[in-house]
């Protein structure tokens, strides 16, 4: 037979994704996210009497902190399939890959094992973003003078 | 290839499963069940080789001391096979090691069987194991990260499985085997397996009939590995469209089987993995088997093969599926 015959018979047994819920499941829960987000940078403004700027950095270790500890103890990744995107995009996915990968690989030892494969999920993240800032911070210099 | 036996069987099996097998619909069929994935031991590959070797403790424990055996064949989906290793170490008798995926059981089974036929030796184990774990950290993300997975996606199972073959009589005998070909018909989507691995399986069943000169309904029962629940159905298609067979009324597939796809959602399609197979055949078709409920069963285990730098460098996955046909003695 045809592989492309053969393709047929596989699109047709194919099941179809739930987009739309999923779509609206990563829609809720990341908006959660960015409201949680938004109350600990108010929170943090108000209480500690602090910059806006000073109170994002504070407030993402404190989502780093939660994902990275939910991570550790073992649900966090239940979470991630139920909700997706909504918890991937935002910081607490890459938090969570790094705490998972390097509780995967600590029993490789922690330089062959946690060190060399810590990023093995984030190191595209960091590079392409790096490089993405990069190109970006070039374009925007020349169009609007380093303003 | 296809190889009829004359004085080969089955003679007694040992399985040993994981959590979610365990709450599967085939509970109580199984020897040994594990509440936690480490079972015991420090980290997931040592949890798979403690299953294997515990098959194989229960089904030299059902031999007793009788008979010495002549030689171990296992396979598993570690790198370089690394459990069936370990467990062989403590087995200490000659060894073989043998690889085709999920395939590996029949395998394992068909060269036991030859070398049984042909008097080389008298009696063998065969066994094989896969760890959930192991395989998600091997093939994909970090076990804790627990990536989302479209619903093609199969389960690999947790567990180990062992058999006992020779030239003993008992009441399962291996009848034939057919070895089957390297198959690939351009798929590449790893998370969709039983679309790769249908058409071996289609063609090791048409070459199967046809070098027998068999008629499909001549087998009670045909089951294949790890297609999953698409697998399956693409597997039906193809087959009546290319070779015009119909497998409707007596074809099942062990993936589905062994999981209760309706309240255990994380299996998604359904079951993979060499010893998916095995626990469905030795946990409910060998009592069945023995009872009579079937009486003749061809088990077409089907393997997927690549490996994940294969996958990543956008190589198309093959497929192998290997046949072994099961009779009950009259």
């Amino acid at each position: 037979m045809e592989k492309k015959l053969y393709e047929k018979i596989v699109m047709n047994h194919k099941p179809k994704e739930h987009r739309i819920k999923n779509a609206f499941v990563a829609f809720i829960i990341g908006g959660i996210v960015g409201l949680i987000g938004q109350g600990l940078l108010d929170l943090y403004t108000y209480y500690l009497n602090i910059s806006t700027n000073d109170a994002a950095v504070f407030m993402i270790i404190t989502l780093i902190f939660i994902a990275s500890l939910f991570t550790a103890l073992g649900f966090f990744d239940k979470m991630v399939n139920f909700a997706r995107c909504g918890l991937i995009i935002p910081i607490t996915g890459f938090a969570h890959s790094l705490t998972s990968a390097a509780i995967e690989f600590k029993r490789e030892g922690y330089v062959t094992g946690l060190g060399a494969n810590i990023f093995k999920l984030a190191g595209t993240v960091i590079l392409y973003g790096i490089v993405s800032a990069y190109i970006f911070g070039i374009i925007r210099y020349f169009i609007m003078g380093g303003a | 290839m296809t190889n009829k036996y004359n004085n080969v069987y089955l003679n007694l099996v040992a399985t040993v499963v994981g959590p979610v097998e365990h709450n599967g619909p085939l509970s109580k069929r199984f020897d040994r069940f594990y509440e936690d994935m480490y079972m015991h031991e420090k980290t997931f590959e040592s949890a798979e080789v403690h299953l294997m070797r515990e098959s194989i403790d229960i089904l030299k424990d059902k031999i007793g001391k009788k008979d010495r055996i002549n030689l171990f064949i296992a396979g598993d989906l570690q790198n370089q096979i690394t459990a069936s290793c370990y467990s062989a170490l403590k087995l200490n008798v000659p060894f073989l090691g043998v690889y085709s995926a999920c395939a590996s059981n029949v395998e394992g089974l068909i060269i036991a069987s030859n070398l049984i036929d042909t008097k080389k030796v008298k009696n063998s184990i065969v066994s094989v194991s896969s760890h959930n774990m192991v395989s998600e950290r091997q093939f994909r993300n970090p076990t804790e990260y627990g990536g989302p997975k479209p619903m093609s996606a199969t389960f690999t199972a947790t567990g180990a499985a062992s058999a006992y073959l020779s030239s003993i009589k008992s009441e399962i005998r291996i009848e034939s085997s057919t070895i089957g070909k390297v198959c690939d018909m351009e798929q590449n989507d790893a998370n969709n397996m039983g679309a790769c691995m249908a058409v071996a399986a289609a063609n090791t069943i048409y070459k199967h009939l046809k070098d027998l000169k068999r008629d499909v309904n001549y087998y009670d029962l045909i089951l294949t590995g790890d297609l999953g629940v698409y697998g399956k159905e693409i597997l039906k298609e193809y087959m009546q469209k290319e070779y015009n067979i119909d497998l409707s009324r007596n074809y099942n597939d062990c993936g589905v089987l062994l999981y209760d796809r309706e309240n255990q959602k994380e299996v998604q399609a359904g079951g993979s993995g060499p010893v998916c197979s095995a626990l469905v055949i030795y946990g409910d078709i060998v009592p069945k088997l023995r009872n009579k409920d079937l009486k003749r069963v061809l088990y077409v285990a089907t393997g997927a093969l690549f490996s994940p730098t294969s996958i990543f460098q956008k190589e198309n996955i093959l497929s192998i599926a290997h046949a072994i046909s099961m009779e009950v003695v009259e």
